[in-house]
């Protein structure tokens, strides 16, 4: 409905294949969640010049994608740590210590949940169940699944992801 | 073969057509089920759970504003048991509402005060929870204080659907959902329009006009400050509700009487600049209409609708009249033409305009053209809301007074000038005087052109002036606009000739009179009733065309010499500059 | 290709996690290596349920079952039980220590089960679409799109009597009969893979395992209903289970089993994947349609129910996955034959993920009918450690807290809502004497109102002063009239929420006050936790025999509540405590009890 462009500042564009993405599902209907997720797949989280750039290239209201974006947990509106790690907080993981997990990760990194490290390399948060709770408690760190995790073996994971 | 569905209401039978709501079907016997998100102009939207019922069988309950009857339905409305469901559901939402109705803007005219006194609720068995979020008086129309949102949802859907302005969404979840624009900007760095629709439906408190009677006070106070005042065609049939009267009853004269009894030293008619304005636009359109100007020429009288041409349509810009609005001919007028004959100093002039508008307190300096007096043409926006409570305030009986006349050089109007309030009414107004200019004759052969009037999205027609076809489109309700805009735009790509020549749009449903400053509870039916009043006080008019207004005349011969003169251009037109949707 | 064996590796995202993918590059470079490419084959298969356990590994055709198998047993299993014939006895299951074979149908943990649902899983490769055809697969199809009309399709899979596996139990025949007799034109078959109760992975292990079967029923389903478009609607968080579909679409349209004119029936069929984002309300049929359509997952009023008007205002009918996966089974071995399987009511089998203080954790499926005593200590083998059984729970957030006195309950839809439950979608957590119920309902509580749209009142602000209450309960500061002012809500929570989950989400707190009350009242009135869990209500005491006055405890005691002489015993003073436990992690001498 546009034909001003909306503006925003910031530095990232979209690619050639993101904006290809958007080209192939431009016309059908329902598209928005799955262009969210392709490009918060490139970014990491779906930066706010990017949002604008979205809603131009598929004539949707910017209010339209900021509401879906603010409304699933899944989307991010700020850049994670280099080493995302994720917390199970499903039924079996808290039973069997997520909780003491989260803590013991604010502890040794110095944040609280959905925060950045200062030094931009770790950021935690508590993720909804990941479907493995044979192996409760669980936590994922760039998509690598840790099972069985004890609160002590925490430092040493940390150091090699950092070191990584 | 009949489409009626039998059904049972509390014992009683009821027979409506298929697809009534259960709400609905209940008033067909007089029960009023209690609701609080639901509003009429809108699809249900069966949040709140305030509305209830019961139907035999299920010990689930229905919400009454979405269900449709079904045949063999037997409804309880209210029974202790659902009573007692939906006094929880108000106790937690009271919970969660900050408790300073005394000094809420909504006071005594709340949809939640009033379930909160229709149920008797004098304590609250819930803790209470009311999270601080500031106020968002970023624009200088429209107000938003999110501590008192009951997530109704109205004040987004009407600004999604209804006007098609999408500043305003549900962001966030749960219980951390807010309505606010996208991106944490300000509203006024949002795509808003500041039709103030938003608070013309919101329930409570949440979302109000920008209120600015302290500053009339002050300046009524001032000895200094020589205080004028102009009220709109739609404030006339409106301003009575505030008092109980019903909507649509024209207390034009009450009103003038009211405001001198305020202290105002000259009270005008924004109908006379109404007539005016015909005359600039209506030469407009009748030049381009004849020397191959651009067209469809589009009416520009209301700011919410300009707003969202600089945003969003700026390919139109050179189809808008540049014509100001009649708000503002009258303000520069006040401190020029008015100054002068009187001898005031216009200096000292403080013009207040009364308007059922919102965006009105925007489009008062939304360019230096608002300046061409040498001063701020007009120095406050008062809505209707406002100037009601600035009555109430000095104990005005105000149905009981006796009704005056306006000042004359800037007040007389003919029957043209007041149906600028209703949507349809500019294009009456501007057909009926270009009717006789164009042809020289006395009147066009029907004084009313019924085709322009009522309630549908998008009116067209096809004009006969003599043998020359005018096309025209009258729009109102900004969500209706967007067609009519890619009609043109299908035209120009085809390389046609646009299928309109003149369009008015008007931003608010009905016109002015649904406008986001009126009293709140606007419904069809009030503005239904608000629409007559007008069209009655045009009737009754002696004069019914603009161009036979004798104090137009004067002013055209003693000032501005011809429409579109120099002195006009100066005085009484405009330009438009583009805008981003965002600011930010 | 005929081999001579066969090892099956378990596939799922569990064993994977524990460095699954490298056992079975291990075992197939171990094959290699040995010049055994040519006799046996190396399969990664789906999850075979007992992760407990994993990863798992299944020798073919002995039907050898090894667990806890690492990559560096690969050699010596080859080695040894392949080249040998003689099984590596200390990876075999084996409760009693007995160090004898146990074929799967002799483990504990198999026994009572009736893999319907779970048939494929764990026995093929579900990367490879030949291995569900051998195996049936599309069978069904076939005898539907030729032998059948869809009304046929409808008649049998009502008289099965399958009803909804997602939780709410509706009749499947009955709903896919609705949208049948919606006029011709545009329909849809859904889907619902948004798994969103924590705790269930039954959907995920079935998806990763077993993809077809779904893909096969959808086909089905539309061409019951008149549907010519099928949507998966999947949780982005089961990547894995992504990948299988991705690749069974990308198969089965190879294979003329999907698209246009499949099998050249006249009958044309395809779906679509169409991810979630983080909403467990997602799975709310009405959310989830609102969803696909690229809308906040706020649910809409019912009626119109969605085989009516659904996704974009066309009859949908939306499926669990578990749910769908019964419904080739269904039509080749007969409805006749599913109905004799479960209780009068509740037909065929549940797949339970059944997790928690169980010495057996994993994935399993029954016969409606059993018992939760049968499934908890034949099944599951009973309760870790040793410690008494105190509660289960299933349905997730919306469901309830069983205790012990319903352990003989056969478990169908309707005896489960008579105890305050309901069957959900199969998550099944077992509770023991260590874990505290007012925090379990807290935790519910917690994710639901994380979880809520936000649209309706009384869900949005019922279920935050649920667990405001819960959070004073847990915190010592509980009152009576709190257990009152929460029953109120629950019931206005229930009777006017939009959607099942605010309609279900005071179920845990409602069951618990059911058959818990002693619970809650003493940590109201005693401000105890007999299970040790809320932390603010622990009672740290110093055992004056033990205590040899070191004073160790005292100097890192944060509040100073810590008294005593040096080389005399000490006291805590149990105003002044924080509840820290700093004293309890220094004692070296065991002297500090908290309780």
């Amino acid at each position: 409905m546009s034909t001003a462009p909306t503006t925003a500042q910031g530095t990232q564009k979209l690619t050639p294949e993101l904006k290809a993405f958007i080209a192939e599902w431009k016309e059908k209907p329902g598209n928005l969640v799955m262009i969210l997720h392709h490009v918060q797949q490139h970014f990491g989280y779906i930066p706010r010049e990017v949002a604008f750039e979205v809603a131009d290239l598929i004539d949707v209201p910017l209010a339209k994608i900021y509401g879906v974006i603010t409304f699933y947990n899944f989307f991010k509106l700020k850049k994670p740590g280099r080493n995302q790690i994720q917390v199970c907080m499903g039924t079996a993981c808290y039973l069997k210590g997520g909780e003491d997990i989260i803590a013991e990760l604010e502890g040794i990194l110095g944040v609280g949940v959905n925060t950045v490290t200062p030094d931009g390399e770790f950021s935690v948060e508590a993720v909804r169940c990941l479907g493995c709770c044979g192996l409760a408690p669980v936590m994922v760190i760039n998509g690598e699944v840790f099972g069985k995790v004890k609160t002590e073996s925490l430092q040493g994971i940390i150091a090699k992801f950092r070191n990584a | 073969m009949s489409n009626l569905v039998q059904l049972e209401i509390n014992g009683i039978p009821v027979s409506v057509p298929a697809g009534t709501t259960i709400l609905n079907a209940a008033k067909a016997i007089h029960v009023k089920i209690p609701t609080l998100c639901y509003h009429p102009d809108l699809k249900a939207w069966a949040a709140c759970g305030i509305c209830v019922v019961r139907n035999a069988g299920s010990p689930k309950l229905l919400r009454a504003c979405c269900t449709e009857v079904a045949p063999g339905m037997k409804i309880t409305t209210h029974d202790a048991d659902i009573v007692r469901v939906r006094r929880a559901v108000l106790e937690l939402i009271l919970a969660n509402h900050p408790n300073d109705c005394l000094q809420c803007p909504r006071s005594g005219n709340c949809e939640l005060q009033k379930l909160a006194a229709d149920f008797g609720i004098r304590e609250n068995p819930f803790p209470p929870d009311v999270q601080h979020i500031p106020v968002d008086n970023s624009t200088c129309s429209i107000v938003l204080n999110p501590e008192k949102c009951v997530k109704c949802g109205r004040c987004a859907i009407v600004c999604q659907e209804m006007q098609n302005v999408w500043a305003l969404e549900f962001i966030g979840r749960g219980e951390k959902t807010r309505m606010a624009p996208a991106a944490d900007v300000t509203l006024n760095e949002s795509p808003c329009i500041k039709c103030g629709q938003c608070s013309a439906h919101c329930p409570v408190g949440a979302i109000y006009e920008r209120d600015q009677t302290r500053q009339v006070w002050d300046a009524l106070r001032d000895e200094d400050k020589y205080c004028v005042v102009q009220i709109a065609p739609a404030v006339r049939v409106a301003i009575g509700e505030a008092f109980g009267l019903p909507p649509g009853k024209l207390m034009t004269g009450e009103t003038y009487a009211a405001l001198r009894r305020l202290g105002f030293k000259a009270v005008f008619d924004t109908n006379y600049s109404a007539d005016l304005t015909i005359m600039e636009e209506g030469s407009e359109f009748i030049k381009r209409f004849t020397t191959g100007g651009t067209l469809p020429l589009i009416t520009s009288c209301c700011p919410a609708w300009t707003d969202w041409m600089e945003k969003y349509a700026q390919d139109f810009m050179d189809n808008f009249s540049t014509a100001k609005s009649p708000q503002q001919m009258l303000g520069v007028l006040a401190k020029t033409y008015y100054a002068e004959k009187m001898g005031i100093d216009p200096a000292k002039i403080f013009m207040v305009s009364v308007m059922p508008c919102t965006a009105k307190k925007y489009e008062i300096s939304r360019s230096e053209t608002m300046f061409a007096s040498g001063y701020q043409d007009i120095d406050v926006v008062l809505t209707t809301r406002e100037l009601a409570r600035m009555l109430k305030s000095a104990g005005i009986d105000f149905p009981n007074l006796e009704p005056e006349e306006a000042d004359s050089i800037l007040g007389e109007y003919t029957g043209a000038g007041t149906i600028f309030g209703v949507t349809g009414g500019v294009m009456e107004a501007a057909l009926r005087t270009a009717y006789c200019l164009i042809t020289g004759e006395a009147q066009p052969p029907s004084i009313d052109f019924e085709a322009v009037r009522g309630m549908k999205g998008v009116k067209e027609a096809t004009i006969d002036i003599k043998g020359t076809p005018v096309k025209i489109a009258v729009a109102h309700q900004m969500g209706n606009v967007e067609q009519v805009l890619e009609a043109i735009r299908e035209d120009r790509k085809a390389g046609r000739k646009p299928r309109y020549d003149f369009i008015e749009v008007m931003a608010c449903r009905g016109g002015c009179i649904g406008g986001g400053g009126q009293p709140t509870g606007a419904t069809d039916e009030v503005r239904k009733a608000r629409t007559a009043g007008l069209y009655t006080d045009d009737e009754k008019s002696v004069l019914r065309m603009s161009h036979l207004n004798p104090q137009i005349q004067t002013l055209y011969k003693e000032y501005i010499g011809e429409p579109l003169s120099e002195k006009a251009h100066h005085l009484l037109h405009n330009h438009y500059h583009p805008k981003k949707v965002y600011a930010k | 290709m005929s081999y001579k064996q066969y090892i099956l590796v378990c596939g799922g995202t569990a064993c994977d996690s524990i460095r699954g993918m490298e056992l079975f590059n291990a075992l197939k470079t171990a094959v290699k290596e040995n010049g055994l490419i040519n006799e046996v084959q190396v399969v990664r298969t789906g999850c075979l349920g007992f992760c407990e356990k994993g990863p798992i590994v299944k020798v073919l055709p002995q039907d050898t079952f090894y667990v806890e198998v690492k990559p560096e047993d690969a050699e010596e299993i080859i080695k040894e039980h392949i080249i040998k014939g003689r099984e590596v006895s200390r990876l075999l299951y084996d409760k009693e220590q007995s160090k004898i074979h146990v074929a799967i149908e002799g483990i504990d943990f198999y026994q009572k089960q009736f893999r319907v649902v779970l048939r494929n899983c764990g026995a093929i490769d579900p990367n490879v679409i030949d291995e569900y055809i051998a195996r049936d697969g599309y069978k069904a199809l076939e005898k539907a799109l030729f032998d059948m009309t869809p009304q046929d399709v409808i008649d049998e899979i009502s008289k099965s009597g399958l009803r909804g596996r997602g939780g709410a139990g509706f009749p499947t025949g009955k709903k896919w009969s609705f949208a049948a007799a919606q006029p011709a034109g545009q329909k849809y078959m859904v889907c619902n893979a948004d798994e969103g109760d924590p705790g269930a992975y039954m959907d995920r292990s079935t998806l990763e395992g077993d993809p077809h079967s779904v893909l096969e029923a959808m086909t089905i389903g539309g061409y019951a209903i008149g549907a010519d478009k099928g949507f998966i609607y999947i949780r982005a968080e089961y990547p894995l289970a992504i990948k299988r579909l991705e690749n069974a679409l990308k198969q089965a349209r190879e294979y003329g089993l999907l698209g246009n004119d499949i099998l050249g029936s006249g009958f044309s069929f395809d779906i679509e994947i169409r991810l979630g984002a983080g909403a467990f309300v997602c799975g709310e049929e009405t959310a989830l349609l609102a969803s696909i359509e690229g809308n906040r997952g706020m649910p809409r009023p019912r009626p119109p129910f969605p085989a009516v008007k659904g996704l974009w205002g066309r009859p949908t009918v939306i499926n669990n996955v578990e749910t769908l996966a019964n419904i080739p089974v269904i039509l080749l071995k007969g409805a006749d034959w599913f109905n004799k399987i479960g209780t009068a009511t509740s037909k065929g089998t549940k797949v339970f993920a059944l997790t928690g203080k169980i010495n057996n954790s994993g994935l399993i499926e029954v016969p409606m009918g059993t018992t939760l005593r049968e499934i908890i200590f034949d099944i599951g083998g009973g309760i870790r450690g040793g410690k008494a059984f105190k509660a289960a729970q299933t349905g997730g957030p919306s469901g309830g807290i069983i205790p012990p006195q319903f352990l003989d309950t056969p478990i169908d839809y309707e005896n489960l809502a008579k105890i305050g439950s309901i069957m959900g979608s199969g998550g099944l957590i077992v509770m023991d004497e260590d874990d505290c119920i007012p925090n379990i309902a807290k935790f519910y509580l917690d994710f639901t109102v994380d979880e809520s749209c936000g649209k309706c009142a009384p869900c949005r602000i019922g279920g935050r002063k649920l667990l405001n209450y819960l959070d004073k309960i847990c915190d010592g500061k509980g009152t009576h009239e709190d257990i009152e002012n929460m029953r109120e809500i629950s019931e206005a929570m229930s009777r006017a929420s939009l959607c099942g989950l605010g309609q279900t989400a005071s179920n845990p707190v409602q069951s618990s006050l059911r058959y818990f009350m002693d619970e809650y009242k003493e940590h109201i009135d005693d401000k105890r936790c007999r299970a040790g869990k809320c932390k603010n209500l622990l009672r740290y005491t110093i055992d004056k025999t033990k205590c040899v006055g070191c004073t160790a405890c005292a100097r890192v005691c944060p509040a100073n509540a810590i008294a005593g002489e040096r080389k005399q015993p000490h006291a805590i003073n149990n105003e002044t405590c924080i509840k820290c436990g700093q004293c309890y992690e220094i004692c070296k001498f065991h002297a500090i009890t908290r309780e």
